[in-house]
C-alpha cells in the first residue's frame, strides 16, 4: 500500500501512531513491510490457505462476535442435505459437471430451496462474468430459510464452516504458504483481538488480489473473517479494495464492460432474456426481499435515458435496441478473435494492452490483424506502434509492409483540460474543474464520442435498416460550448443522476425512479449526485470545517453514504454496539435512524419491524436485516449461489505452480476459464510431467514512481529519472543457484515469451520452505515497454491467459518461469529459445490443460449419492 | 549596506539569534530566495482537481498563469489526502506539460512503414466510415432461433478506467446503440 497507494497509506501510519498493529503479507519486502510491525512473506497464490487458517482459528477458539454473527449473518441457516463439501470430494464440491468444468448449484442451496433458488448450471454465467453483476447485490433466495439459532445443527452454515476449514491448521498454513506458524498465530490473534463490540479491524487489499484464477474467493475468505468478527458495516471495519486507476470504480459503476449496463444491470442474454419482462424479472426476482425488488424502475428509467421520446411503455422502452450476449465476449476472447481475423476495428481509450494485459505477444499479434485501430491517448504508446517497434517486428513475426492494420492516433485531453467526475476507490465522486484548454488536436473522450455519434446519426438519417434504429432513436442532444463545441459534462451528469421527464426536475434519489416512463435515469446508483440541480460531486467543504465523516466533500454513491450496510453498526435493537464505535443508531423519540452518516436503512423502519406474510421487496426486510441488498438481508458466510466456483473458498494452487496442492487431489480451480488457442499455453504443473522445466515462481507489481503500463509515467521526466530501468529482484540464494550477479543481466523464460532485465540481488525476497522443499520467487515491475523516455521488456509478456470464472479476470500475479544469466537472444532465434522450452515442457499448441485432477465422486445430477472415501493423499 | 544588515545577512548569525536554531528554515534563506515569489501566488486562476493516477483520489489545486499550467499542488482541504501528493501526483504538472505529449493526429495507412499527418475532421469522417462498414459486414440481427441479437461482434473497445464517468456514460450509450457489445476496460484486467 505504501508503494502503490502512498497517500492512502498515511491513514495506516496514523492508525499505527494511535496504537494499531500493522501486518503486511507480501511475497516481497516493500516500503509497506518496512514500517509494518510484522512482515509475513508468502508464497504467491496461497492467500486462501492463510485466510482459511484465520477462519479456523476464530471458530476453533470461539472468537467470533456471536451476537452479530447470529443476528446479521447466515450462520444459523440450514443448508440442503444434498450438499457435499470439498473435504469429502478431494477438492470438488457436489454438483461438479466435468463436461463443462462448472457446477450445478442445486445441492448448495438452503434446505428446502433446492429447486427454486440459485442459478442452476453455471457454465453460462461464467461466460457472462456474472460474478460482477453481484458486485452490488447477492444472488436470489426465495422466502424464509430454516435456521437453528443454537448453531448446533450439523448442516447449519456455522458447522459447515467449521468442518470445511478444519484442516487449515497453523501447520498447514506453514506447509502451504511458507509462513512460520508462530507468525501466523500472531496475525490471527491480533486480528481477532482487535474486533468485537469496542474495536473493529479493516482488511485492505489491492487489486492484484483479483488477478488470480481464484481471485473472487480470496475476497470471499476475507469477507467470512470480517463477518465472523463483526467488522462489516461498522466504522474502522470493512473490506477495502484499493483500486488502481483514478476512476476504475466509476468505469465499473457506469461500465465500459461487455456484460453490464449502468448501475450493475446485466446486459441481456439472447436465450434467457428475450423480452423486457424476462430481463427485469431476472434482476428483481419477483417475491424476493430487498431493494432489487424495484429493478423494473431502474431498468425502464435507463432505457428512457438512452432512447428518450422513442422509449415508451408500449414498446418496452426500446428494449429490443439492446445488443444481446451469447457467451464470453471479454477482452481476452476478443484478442483471440482478433488473431483469428474475426474483428474489424478496435478502439483503445487510454489503455495500453501491449504492455498492460497478460500475454503481450497475443495482444500485439491481435492488433496486427485488424482492419483498423483507433488509439486515443496522451502519448505515443506501445499499442499504437506495435507495427513498427514491437518485439515481434524484431523476431520477424510482424512485418510492417505486410501488416494491414490501419492506425489512427488521436491525441486526448488530460485531466486538467476537461471537466468531469472521477469515482475514487471508496465510491466517492469528485468533480474536477477545467484548468486550461487541451493543446492542438487533443480532445476529451466526451468530445470525441459526442461528435462521433452526431456524425453516425447524420450519415444514417433516413436509413431503412432495422439495425440503425437504435442509433437514430438515441437521445443525443447535449448542449455544447467553446471553440470546439465541447459537450457539457454537467448535462451528462444530470442525465446520469436522472430527472422527471415532464418537468426536467433532477431526481433526489433512486427511490423516485418510476417504471412507467415518467423518469429517465442514466445510472440509478448515482441518483442524487445532482439533487436539487446542484452538482454535489463538486462540493469541497474543507476537512477543517466539518466532522470526520466529511460528508460535504464530494458525493458517494449510493445517497452520499460513506459506509455501506451501516445499520450493522448498531445492535439488533438499534443501539450502538459501544460508545467507542457509535456510528448509526435508532432514535426511539424521533422514530428514525440517525447518526454520523446517511443511514443505510429505511429511515423510519423500527428495529422491531417484522414483515407481514408474503411481503416482497424492501417491505420484506425486517428491522434487523442490515444487508439490504441481499436476498435474505443477511451477510453471507456461505454463498448458496452467486459465486460460481464454490459456496466456500478452497485453496487451489495457481494455474501454474511448481507444487502439488498439499490440501486436495484437485490441483487448481476446477472451474477456471481456460482458452485452448494455439497462441495460448499454460506451463505444466503437477501432477503433469515436466513442471521442473519452469521451476521458479514469479510475481509482478507496481513501483511507486510508475503507473500501470507506463504511458503516464515513463513519458514524464521526473518519474522516468526515479525508476529508469527494468529489473528483476532475486534472493541471494537464487542468484547463487542460477549464477546471476547483482547489476548484471538475466533473462526469464515462460512458455509464451522470454524477457530480459537487470538483476537486483536483494534479501527483500526470501526463499520459502514449503511442504518440505525450497521455493524461490522472483519479482518484477510490470511498467516497462518499448516507448517513452525509459524502456525495457514487459513482464506481462511472460503470462499466459487463464481467468477467474466469476469475473473473467486473468491470473497475472503468479506464474512459473526459468531464469538464466545474461541477455536474451535477439531476432528470430528468440522464438527458438521459447520453442525449445515448450518442447522440453511438452507444451502442445492449442492443447487444453487438465482441469480436473481428482476423480469426480459426486457428479452433477447424482448429488444424492452417499459420502465417499477421500481420494489418495497427495501430500 | 550597514554593519548590522551585513551581520544579519549571515545565516549562522540568524541561526544563533533567531527562531530557527537548526538552520533548516528562515535562517538558511538567501537574499535571492527571499526575493522569490511562489508560482502559486501569481497564478491567474486555481482549478480544483483530482490526481489522475491511482484511485486514492488525492485533491489537487491546479495553478494557471497565461493559460498555462504552472504548478499542481495537493489540496490541503481534502479529507482524503490532507494536502499530500505522492511522487506521481506531484509529477502531474510534468505529465500535462510533457514535451512528449502528442498534440496532432497521426495516421498509419495499411502496409505503411511510417506515420503521416491527418486532419482531425478527416480522421473523424474516416472512422465514421469504418464503423458503418464494420457494422454492415458483421451485423447479426437474430440468432438461429429467430431471437433478437441486434449486435456486431466486428468492433471492440478497451479503456475507461482513466476516464470520467460522463465520458464512460457516453461511450457505453453510443456503443450500445451501435450494437457494439464488446467493450471492456481495465476493471476486467
Ligand atoms: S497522489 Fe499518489 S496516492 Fe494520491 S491519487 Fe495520485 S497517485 Fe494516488
Amino acid at each position: 500500500m505504501a508503494e502503490a497507494h502512498p497517500v492512502g497509506f498515511q491513514w495506516v501510519m496514523e492508525a499505527k501512531r494511535r496504537g494499531a498493529k500493522v501486518f503486511h503479507v507480501d511475497p516481497r519486502f516493500t516500503r509497506t513491510s518496512a514500517v509494518a510491525d510484522t512482515y509475513l512473506p508468502i508464497r504467491a497464490g496461497t492467500d486462501i490457505a492463510l485466510l482459511g487458517g484465520v477462519v479456523r482459528y476464530i471458530l476453533d477458539n470461539e472468537l467470533d462476535f456471536r451476537e452479530y454473527v447470529l443476528a446479521y449473518t447466515n450462520a444459523a441457516t440450514i443448508v440442503s442435505e444434498q450438499f457435499a463439501d470439498t473435504e469429502d470430494g478431494d477438492g470438488l464440491f457436489s454438483g461438479y459437471d466435468p463436461n463443462t468444468d462448472s457446477y450445478v448449484q442445486t445441492s448448495w442451496q438452503y434446505a428446502g430451496h433446492e429447486q427454486d433458488s440459485g442459478s442452476g448450471h453455471t457454465a453460462k454465467e461464467r461466460d457472462g462474468a456474472a460474478g460482477l453483476i453481484h458486485e452490488s447485490h447477492g444472488a436470489q433466495v426465495h422466502g424464509q430459510a430454516e435456521r437453528d439459532e443454537t448453531l448446533q445443527h450439523p448442516r447449519c452454515v456455522y458447522q459447515i464452516l467449521r468442518r470445511h476449514f478444519a484442516r487449515y491448521t497453523p501447520e498447514m498454513v506453514e506447509r502451504v504458504c511458507g509462513i512460520p506458524r508462530e507468525k501466523f498465530l500472531e496475525l490471527a490473534r491480533a486480528w481477532a483481538e482487535n474486533s468485537g463490540r469496542d474495536r473493529t479491524g479493516a482488511l485492505v487489499y489491492s487489486v492484484g488480489w483479483t488477478q488470480h484464477s481464484v481471485g473472487v474467493q480470496y475476497i470471499r475468505t476475507g469477507a467470512i473473517i470480517q463477518l465472523l468478527l463483526g467488522n462489516m458495516g461498522r466504522p474502522g471495519g470493512g473490506i477495502l479494495a484499493l483500486r488502481g486507476h483514478a476512476s476504475i470504480q466509476g468505469s465499473t459503476d457506469i461500465p465500459t464492460l461487455f456484460n453490464l449496463l449502468p448501475g450493475y444491470l446485466p446486459m441481456p442474454h439472447h436465450a434467457d432474456h428475450p423480452t423486457f419482462d424476462d430481463w427485469v424479472d431476472s434482476i428483481r426476482h419477483p417475491g424476493q426481499k430487498g431493494f432489487w425488488g424495484d429493478a423494473r424502475a431502474y431498468a425502464a428509467s435507463l432505457l428512457k435515458a438512452y432512447w428518450g421520446d422513442a422509449a415508451t411503455p408500449e414498446n418496452d422502452f426500446c428494449y429490443d435496441h439492446l445488443p444481446r450476449m451469447t457467451g464470453d465476449h471479454g477482452t481476452y476472447q476478443q484478442v483471440l478473435n482478433m488473431i483469428d481475423g474475426k474483428i474489424k476495428g478496435y478502439f483503445l481509450l487510454g489503455q495500453n494492452p501491449a504492455v498492460g494485459s497478460a500475454h503481450g505477444r497475443a495482444q500485439r499479434l491481435g492488433m496486427a490483424n485488424l482492419d483498423w485501430l483507433v488509439v486515443r491517448d496522451l502519448f505515443m504508446i506501445e499499442s499504437a506502434t506495435f507495427w513498427k517497434n514491437g518485439p515481434e517486428v524484431a523476431t520477424g513475426e510482424i512485418v510492417p509492409t505486410e501488416c494491414r492494420t490501419e492506425v489512427f492516433f488521436l491525441p486526448a485531453a488530460s485531466h486538467v483540460e476537461k471537466e468531469g467526475t472521477f469515482t475514487q476507490t471508496q465510491r466517492l465522486l469528485q468533480w474536477r474543474e477545467k484548468a486550461v484548454e487541451p493543446p492542438g488536436d487533443a480532445r476529451s473522450e466526451l468530445w470525441f464520442f459526442y461528435h462521433l455519434g452526431r456524425r453516425l446519426r447524420e450519415r444514417l438519417a433516413g436509413s431503412p435498416h432495422r439495425r440503425d434504429r437504435a442509433l437514430l432513436d438515441l437521445a443525443w442532444d447535449y448542449p455544447t460550448h467553446g471553440p470546439h463545441d465541447e459537450p457539457s459534462a454537467e448535462a451528462v451528469l444530470r442525465e446520469i443522476n436522472g430527472y422527471d421527464v415532464s418537468t426536467g426536475r433532477p431526481l433526489s434519489s433512486f427511490t423516485e425512479a418510476k417504471d412507467d416512463g415518467s423518469t429517465a435515469v442514466g445510472c440509478w446508483i448515482y441518483s442524487g449526485v445532482y439533487a436539487d440541480g446542484v452538482n454535489q460531486a463538486a462540493r469541497r467543504r474543507s476537512r477543517h470545517e466539518q466532522d470526520w465523516v466529511a460528508a460535504e466533500w464530494g458525493w458517494a454513491w449510493p445517497a452520499n453514504r460513506r459506509i455501506l450496510y451501516n445499520r450493522a453498526s448498531a445492535d439488533p435493537q438499534g443501539r450502538p454496539w459501544s460508545e467507542r464505535k457509535k456510528y448509526v443508531w435508532w432514535d426511539p423519540q424521533a422514530g428514525e435512524w440517525t447518526g454520523h452518516d446517511v443511514p443505510d436503512f429505511e429511515r423510519t423502519k423500527p428495529p422491531t419491524y417484522r414483515p407481514p406474510q408474503g411481503a416482497s421487496g424492501p417491505a420484506a426486510l425486517a428491522g434487523d436485516d442490515p444487508f439490504i441488498m441481499q436476498a435474505d438481508g443477511k451477510g453471507w458466510l456461505y454463498a448458496p449461489s452467486g459465486v460460481l466456483d464454490g459456496p466456500l473458498p478452497t485453496h487451489y494452487e495457481p494455474a501454474e505452480s511448481p507444487m502439488r496442492n498439499p490440501l486436495y487431489g484437485q490441483q487448481a480451480n476446477p472451474t477456471r476459464k481456460v482458452y485452448a488457442h494455439p497462441v495460448n499455453s499454460v506451463n505444466p504443473s503437477p501432477p503433469q510431467e515436466h513442471s521442473q522445466v519452469f521451476p521458479y515462481v514469479f510475481t509482478v507489481s507496481r513501483l511507486t514512481e510508475h503507473h500501470t503500463a507506463g504511458a503516464m509515467s515513463r513519458t514524464v521526466r521526473p518519474l522516468a529519472e526515479l525508476q529508469p530501468e527494468m529489473f528483476v529482484e532475486v534472493s541471494p540464494e537464487l542468484a547463487a543457484e542460477t549464477g546471476l550477479t547483482h547489476l548484471g543481466w538475466a533473462h526469464l523464460i515462460s512458455g509464451r515469451a522470454v524477457i530480459e532485465a537487470k538483476v537486483l540481488v536483494t534479501d527483500r525476497l526470501t526463499p520459502l520452505r514449503v511442504d518440505g522443499r525450497i521455493i524461490h520467487q522472483l519479482w518484477l515491475p510490470y511498467h516497462f515497454g518499448y516507448e517513452g523516455l525509459v524502456t525495457g521488456d514487459s513482464a506481462n509478456d511472460l503470462f499466459g491467459i487463464t481467468l477467474d470464472p466469476n469475473v473473467l479476470i486473468q491470473e497475472s500475479k503468479v506464474g512459473t518461469c526459468d531464469v538464466r544469466p545474461g541477455r536474451r537472444p535477439t531476432g528470430p532465434v528468440l522464438r527458438d529459445l521459447v520453442e525449445d522450452y515448450r518442447r522440453r515442457a511438452g507444451i502442445v499448441p492449442g492443447e487444453r490443460p487438465p482441469t480436473v485432477t481428482t476423480p469426480v465422486l459426486r457428479p452433477a445430477g447424482r448429488s444424492d449419492d452417499g459420502p465417499r472415501e477421500k481420494g489418495a493423499d497427495h501430500a | 549596506m550597514g554593519l548590522r544588515t551585513f551581520v544579519a545577512g549571515w545565516p549562522v548569525y540568524r541561526q544563533l539569534t533567531g527562531t530557527d536554531p537548526f538552520g533548516r528554515g528562515p535562517a538558511a534563506q538567501s537574499d535571492r530566495s527571499a526575493g522569490l515569489t511562489a508560482r502559486t501566488e501569481t497564478a491567474d486562476r486555481v482549478a480544483r482537481s483530482v490526481c489522475p493516477y491511482c484511485a486514492v483520489g488525492c485533491g489537487q489545486r491546479v495553478y494557471v498563469t497565461d493559460g498555462q499550467v504552472t504548478q499542481i499542488e495537493g489540496d490541503p482541504g481534502s479529507p482524503i489526502s490532507r494536502g499530500r501528493l505522492c511522487p506521481k501526483g506531484s509529477a502531474s504538472r510534468s505529465l500535462v506539460t510533457s514535451p512528449l505529449r502528442q498534440t496532432t493526429v497521426r495516421y498509419r495507412r495499411p502496409y505503411s512503414t511510417e506515420w503521416e499527418d491527418l486532419d482531425l475532421d478527416t480522421a473523424l469522417d474516416m472512422i465514421t466510415d469504418r464503423i458503418l462498414a464494420a457494422r454492415e459486414q458483421t451485423w447479426e440481427d437474430v440468432d438461429s432461433d429467430g431471437r433478437p441479437l441486434h449486435r456486431t461482434l466486428g468492433i471492440s473497445s478497451l479503456g475507461g478506467a482513466t476516464l470520467d464517468n460522463e465520458e464512460n456514460y457516453l461511450i457505453k450509450k453510443l456503443f450500445t446503440a451501435m450494437g457494439a457489445l464488446q467493450i471492456e476496460n481495465q476493471a476486467r484486467i
